[in-house]
């Protein structure tokens, strides 16, 4: 039996062993361990000790920093996404109409998404958004008063929202593609039906590319909740201004590795879990009620 | 009719380059201060230098903490080059074993590959920190490249598998009637066939790798192995805000790679996005 189930693996083992190695010993066992420590107290200094559901009652009932960074977060995300999807949706939209130098404009538009998450992005977003910055240059035309925008509380956060916006280059390319997959007698039929653009639009465009912006949606909601770099280095190592750039992995960077508080990190870490989880899982539901697959 | 339509046609052109020029404005003009002495960077608006100097690279190149730039390009690189080689070897490997070979339960482990794609890092963080310590491997390059030989990001290894699916199986059956056994396919067909999805792989390890600060952030902390993206973030602690214009001397320099990346390889890029759906 044993010499059987061998003999019917032995190949695909051979080509399997790295990864299997790699989600055993990189994946499943350290899952499993942060969800153990999860459950303790440790510092990394002594063994740790079981505290049952202690870390997950800190952190939803007393740990008001924990609760800043879940807002701080969803901030983020449901303002930041969205903002960025439709800067991405419109510019794709716009390009996909037949525009004189498209490869042109969707390779600059693309730049800022290929940049964007760099140290070096990071270091410019502080200056421009600082008191000597850019930003304030701009808009003192407009007679808005100066401000350093990265420092006030009440703005720091705009300031990572508005990073986020711009790299709106990658999801547009996407949906470029889509577009471009759209068969063009679905318009020409609606243009003998005497359907005007907006018709066409929310009709035909929208409808038919829902599993692009259903793909787009999801990805980057995931990729927001586990932003680090532009928090950390814009905002500040310890969480910007009254913690209005605490982001979620922020706080659980700093629990983890400047208090070593790995049990609760560790508890942070499934809970974060859990909420990408939750809300993938949600999208995933509501797609059957607005994504439109096919005839 | 005709000329209403050329007008609309012009009017999108340039309403669409006014929004590029906004979009690139940031970058050009970081590229700008780097060449302008210090005293004309928060005072001079425009974009061309009136005064042109190379000081913030020598300033910015000298390093800090006894080592240069010269050591963080080169320490960037061979992780960025033993990451393209880790995933190209591992995930390939993994790959073809996945689109072309039978095997026990296979379509769990299937699945359990494409839920590793969506689980966030922060998970499995902690205890490879205290594995990785165990081992004595912090401070060095180990872990940042171990991971990828042993094929963690399981994305790429997605991607194969639907490039490989898509290579016809009568050149397998071919080979395998001339004497070939699963591993003299693999090596003499799939994996030379599969050069585009390669090349994929190996364009989005470069950028993300160099790109990547948090795991570098907590695994190198010696300055002698430092990438060029901890160097710019210890600069900027060290510098404070003074020293601007070295700053974006160095970010420029340290964006430059990529930028050259992305002008050879701008079609494969983005037809990967388009086609892929990754960043």
């Amino acid at each position: 039996m044993l010499l059987k189930l061998w003999h019917k693996n032995k190949i695909a083992l051979l080509f399997l062993a790295p990864w299997f190695i790699g989600i055993i010993v990189l994946g499943i066992v350290p899952m499993i361990a942060s969800l153990y420590l999860s459950f303790t107290n440790y510092n990394m200094f002594q063994a740790p000790t079981w505290v049952g559901l202690s870390n997950y009652q800190t952190m939803l009932f007393s740990d008001s920093r924990f609760i800043q960074s879940l807002k701080v977060t969803f901030i983020y995300v449901f303002v930041g996404v969205p903002l960025q999807l439709l800067m991405a949706f419109t510019l794709a939209y716009i390009l996909n109409k037949g525009v004189k130098g498209l490869a042109g404009f969707r390779a600059i538009y693309y730049v800022p998404s290929l940049l964007g998450p760099s140290i070096a992005i990071a270091i410019l977003w502080r200056q421009i958004f600082g008191t000597n910055g850019v930003f304030n240059d701009v808009v003192s035309i407009f007679g808005v008063q100066p401000n350093s925008w990265v420092s006030d509380p009440s703005t720091a956060l705009f300031t990572l929202i508005v990073l986020l916006v711009w790299q709106f280059g990658s999801p547009m390319v996407i949906f470029l593609a889509g577009l471009k997959q759209i068969p063009e007698d679905l318009y020409e039929s609606a243009s003998i039906d005497g359907a005007g653009s907006l018709t066409k639009l929310f009709k035909i465009t929208i409808p038919m590319l829902t599993p692009i912006i259903f793909f787009n949606v999801v990805m980057q909601i995931i990729g927001a909740f586990q932003a680090f770099t532009p928090a950390y280095i814009i905002g500040g190592e310890r969480g910007g201004p009254l913690d209005s750039t605490l982001f979620y992995t922020l706080y659980l960077y700093i629990k983890a590795f400047t208090e070593f508080q790995m049990g609760y990190a560790s508890a942070m870490a499934w809970m974060l879990l859990v909420i990408i989880a939750t809300f993938t899982g949600l999208l995933f539901l509501s797609a059957k009620k607005w994504v439109f697959y096919g005839e | 009719m005709k000329n209403r339509k050329r007008f609309w046609g012009i009017t999108k052109f340039v309403l669409l380059s006014i929004g590029a020029f906004v979009m690139l404005y940031p970058l050009l003009w970081m590229l700008s201060s780097s060449f302008k002495p210090i005293h004309l960077i928060f005072s001079d608006l425009s974009l061309w230098p009136s005064e042109f100097t190379l000081e913030h690279y020598k300033v910015g190149w000298a390093g800090l903490s006894g080592y240069t730039y010269t050591t963080f390009f080169k320490n960037s690189f061979i992780l960025v080059g033993l990451s393209i080689l880790g995933n190209i070897v591992a995930c390939s490997l993994a790959a073809y074993a996945f689109a072309r070979l039978d095997f026990s339960i296979k379509k769990v482990w299937f699945a359990i590959m494409l839920g590793s794609i969506m689980l966030p890092y922060h998970v499995v963080l902690i205890p490879q920190y205290i594995l990785f310590n165990n081992l004595g491997w912090v401070d060095t390059f180990l872990p940042l490249v171990v991971p990828k030989f042993l094929a963690t990001d399981a994305f790429f290894i997605f991607l194969m598998v639907q490039f490989i699916r898509g290579i016809p199986k009568e050149l397998d059956n071919a080979a395998r009637v001339d004497g070939c056994g699963p591993i003299a396919i693999f090596a003499k067909i799939i994996f030379p066939l599969m050069t585009p999805a390669l090349v994929t792989t190996a364009i989005f390890t470069f950028i993300w790798t160099w790109n990547d600060f948090f795991s570098q952030f907590i695994y190198l902390s010696s300055p002698k192995i430092w990438t060029v993206t901890l160097a710019l973030r210890s600069f900027l602690d060290a510098m404070g805000e003074s020293l601007w214009g070295a700053m974006f001397a160095m970010s420029i320099l340290s964006i430059v790679p990529i930028f050259i990346f992305f002008i050879i390889f701008q079609r494969l890029l983005i037809e990967g996005i388009a086609t892929t759906g990754i960043k």
